[in-house]
């Protein structure tokens, strides 16, 4: 990677990644696009979140299911780790809470192929900037 | 469509499965089972408003449902597509019914602006930072502000120290910027250590790009090139993500020589502390960095004048740094806009304890601690009583219920006797002694205390002592006084800020739980059943069959046959000698006929 050179030159930078997520997030095929965060501070890893994560990877290939996980913070649920957000194209994200294996298939197999909603939604509280 | 239906426990208790039993059923008669989807979801921390009904995908959120609503809800919205205006939130202020959840009030509760990007990016990876605006403030100070500028700004902003304190944190980087030096620091105080806490920690491994940004702009402000983070070495995952975050940021060129063309250079270097609470003291801090004994020293010399190697350092909170960025980005004004008249912009806070939704919040100055309590914690766990609320952590105090509506800011909670802390908040119910919540903190104190002056080190000791006494039933009314006195004292001659601080756990319970005290004292009984040496076992002699298997089971051989017997059973009844109960509990569990009490 280049060195970033100038103010202009970061905007510029931004723009273009940013586009790249909007495509990510925005693109009409519906197979490929389906993005999964997972919690990982301290906290979640403690919880669970990292086997939560390797085991929805692993079942996500099964199905061929192609979903982009994305480990990131603390979502500060913490009374409901691991927590995960999924986000399927033209949807709202949505969180689910107490995130162990079995849940994940569920998540999986009923949200993410079928859109039947499953049980532990955590209604989102917060604004953010 | 999906019917989403609140399954916390405030709502569960107003019928929230009656009214998931009444959509199944109303769907399934009207066939439309297989395209309305009836779900049971954690709480919406609006309990307040409960039950709550949320129809997706428009969003519509209905509150104080009954199950005798649901059929209009069938009827009118899923088949007709009619919202019903009458079970709509109303917003208190215009009296209007809001239909859509995202422009509810409630939801402006809590703002997250020191974790904007905490949950949403992945930490590891610039690119994301950067198309969420990342160093775009860096980039802003370096092309088109001078240093002073920068410390103008962030002093309008008002922003001030999140470590606790409070101090203005553009003041104190003008008070650094004016001591100009061939060598100077940006230390960034990452030391957290209030027992319960972990915004800081949160912060780091959420959103490490925006710690490493701030320090840079905090650098070109007051002049300095070197930046030091002092972080424990028990946050190894915090660790290593600052770490991936420099090295991505020097890959960049956003850390190093000449940033972003401009001439200036700034790095970072991360320093670990062994984890002890009085290196979170800025001066303990840099003489540990220094190698020397983790202990504080007499301000002034402020480090803005002699810090880090005796040369001029500046010395911010974890959280005050994520704040820098955006300040600089969408200006002083709109930061200042945020929060109460003296405490801008937001806190970020540790919710714990008897609480149903424990969780990191941020929320913005002079939010009460009812609004966390009940609407944002969701209430007490299992629909108990709330008793206090600790803030502030070992130097802090607990709050009662006269404080619930004492809006959150630096003034308001010292003069409710407590303070704002780091931001440990932990929720407390009738099941804690408050006695024993005084002890636990000093405890803490004492343990790490760094014994370097005595008020700190022998009074608060004596405090310990004292407390001991009260909890085991040796106290006297003359210790009640003796506390005060000791408290005062060390508050007065203590070194630093951890011993000038640390009687605060046990005068804000001397004066919200007095009566709690005097209970302890005078009628040797703790209501919370919490001390142990104030607790009686009991054998209720009538109800004792005279079976023996408490006697077997006691370790201390406490139980013994009495001469009794009462009418209708055959064998003399037990009884528990106090002298020789150690109060295990072990009686009771045995016990098939609920012979045994505590008292």
């Amino acid at each position: 990677m280049a060195k970033v050179k100038s103010l202009a030159e970061l905007k510029a930078m931004r723009e273009k990644l940013q586009s790249n997520l909007d495509l990510r997030e925005k693109s009409n095929d519906p197979d490929s696009l389906v993005q999964i965060k997972v919690a990982m501070a301290t906290c979640g890893i403690a919880a669970g979140a990292k086997q939560v994560m390797e085991h929805m990877m692993e079942k996500a290939d099964e199905l061929k299911l192609g979903i982009v996980f994305t480990q990131t913070g603390c979502m500060g649920y913490c009374h409901a780790e691991p927590t995960i957000e999924v986000k399927c194209p033209g949807k709202d994200p949505i969180v689910f809470g107490h995130v162990d294996n079995n849940r994940a298939d569920e998540i999986l197999t009923k949200y993410v192929m079928n859109n039947e909603m499953v049980d532990g939604v955590i209604p989102v509280n917060y604004e953010t900037i | 469509m999906h019917v989403l239906v609140c399954g916390g426990t405030g709502c569960q208790a107003s019928a929230s499965a009656q009214i998931i039993k009444n959509f199944e059923d109303i769907l399934a008669a009207k066939g439309l089972q297989d395209e309305v989807q009836v779900v049971r979801t954690g709480c919406f921390g609006f309990c307040e408003k409960g039950p709550i009904v949320k129809i997706m995908p428009d969003n519509t959120f209905y509150t104080q449902v009954k199950p005798e609503d649901v059929e209009k809800i069938v009827n009118e919205h899923i088949i007709k597509g009619r919202k019903v205006t009458d079970l709509l939130y109303m917003d208190p202020e215009n009296k209007e019914h809001v239909a859509d959840s995202k422009h509810m009030g409630f939801y402006r509760k809590q703002l997250r602006i020191a974790l904007r990007n905490c949950g949403f990016i992945n930490p590891e990876n610039i690119d994301e930072c950067i198309s969420r605006g990342g160093y775009e403030a860096l980039g802003k100070v370096l092309s088109e502000m001078t240093p002073q500028q920068v410390v103008d700004e962030v002093t309008k902003s008002g922003l001030r120290g999140r470590g606790g304190a409070g101090f203005p944190t553009g003041v104190k980087w003008g008070l650094c910027a004016k001591n100009k030096c061939d060598e100077m620091y940006v230390i960034c105080n990452a030391d957290e250590g209030d027992p319960g806490a972990f915004m800081d920690r949160s912060i780091m491994e959420g959103d490490p790009h925006s710690i490493v940004e701030a320090m840079a702009i905090c650098g070109y402000a007051i002049g300095a090139t070197h930046g030091l983070v002092y972080i424990r070495a028990e946050y190894p995952l915090a660790i290593h993500r600052l770490q991936v975050a420099i090295a991505q940021a020097r890959e960049y060129g956003l850390l190093g020589k000449d940033i972003l063309g401009s001439g200036f250079d700034f790095d970072i270097e991360l320093r670990y502390g062994a984890g002890a609470f009085v290196c979170g003291e800025e001066t303990a801090l840099i003489h540990s960095m220094e190698g020397k004994r983790g202990e504080p020293t007499l301000k002034p010399p402020f480090p803005a004048v002699s810090g880090y190697m005796a040369k001029p350092s500046n010395v911010n909170n974890v959280e005050t740094f994520a704040n820098v960025p955006i300040i600089i980005t969408k200006g002083a004004d709109w930061f200042a806009s945020i929060g109460s008249e003296k405490s801008k912009g937001t806190k970020v806070f540790a919710l714990a304890g008897q609480i149903n939704n424990v969780g990191l919040i941020e929320v913005p100055m002079g939010t009460t601690l009812r609004d966390i309590i009940y609407e944002i914690g969701g209430g007490i766990k299992g629909g108990r009583k709330f008793k206090a609320v600790q803030t502030g952590g070992p130097s802090g105090g607990c709050l009662t219920e006269k404080h619930l509506d004492t809006p959150i800011d630096y003034e308001s909670l010292a003069a409710a006797g407590s303070m704002m802390g780091s931001g440990g908040m932990v929720v407390m119910d009738d099941t804690s002694c408050m006695v024993a919540i005084a002890k636990f903190y000093l405890e803490f104190t004492c343990e790490e205390s760094c014994g370097k002056c005595s008020p700190c080190r022998i009074g608060n000791k004596r405090m310990l002592e004292i407390l001991t006494k009260i909890t085991e039933g040796r106290g006297t009314m003359d210790d009640l006084q003796e506390l005060r006195n000791l408290a005062a004292v060390i508050k007065d001659t203590a070194l630093c800020g951890l011993g000038q601080t640390s009687p605060n756990p046990v005068l804000s319970t001397l004066d919200n739980f007095w009566d709690e005290y005097v209970e302890h004292v005078v009628d040797k009984k703790c209501r919370a059943g919490v001390c142990k040496k104030l607790m009686r076992y009991e054998i209720d002699k009538e109800k004792c069959i005279g079976c023996g298997a408490c006697k077997k089971n006691c370790p201390a051989e406490a139980i013994s046959k009495t001469d009794y017997i009462a009418p209708g059973h055959k064998l003399p009844s037990m009884t528990i000698d106090p002298s020789k109960c150690i109060k295990c509990g072990a009686c009771i569990s045995t016990c098939k006929f609920s012979a045994i009490s505590v008292k």
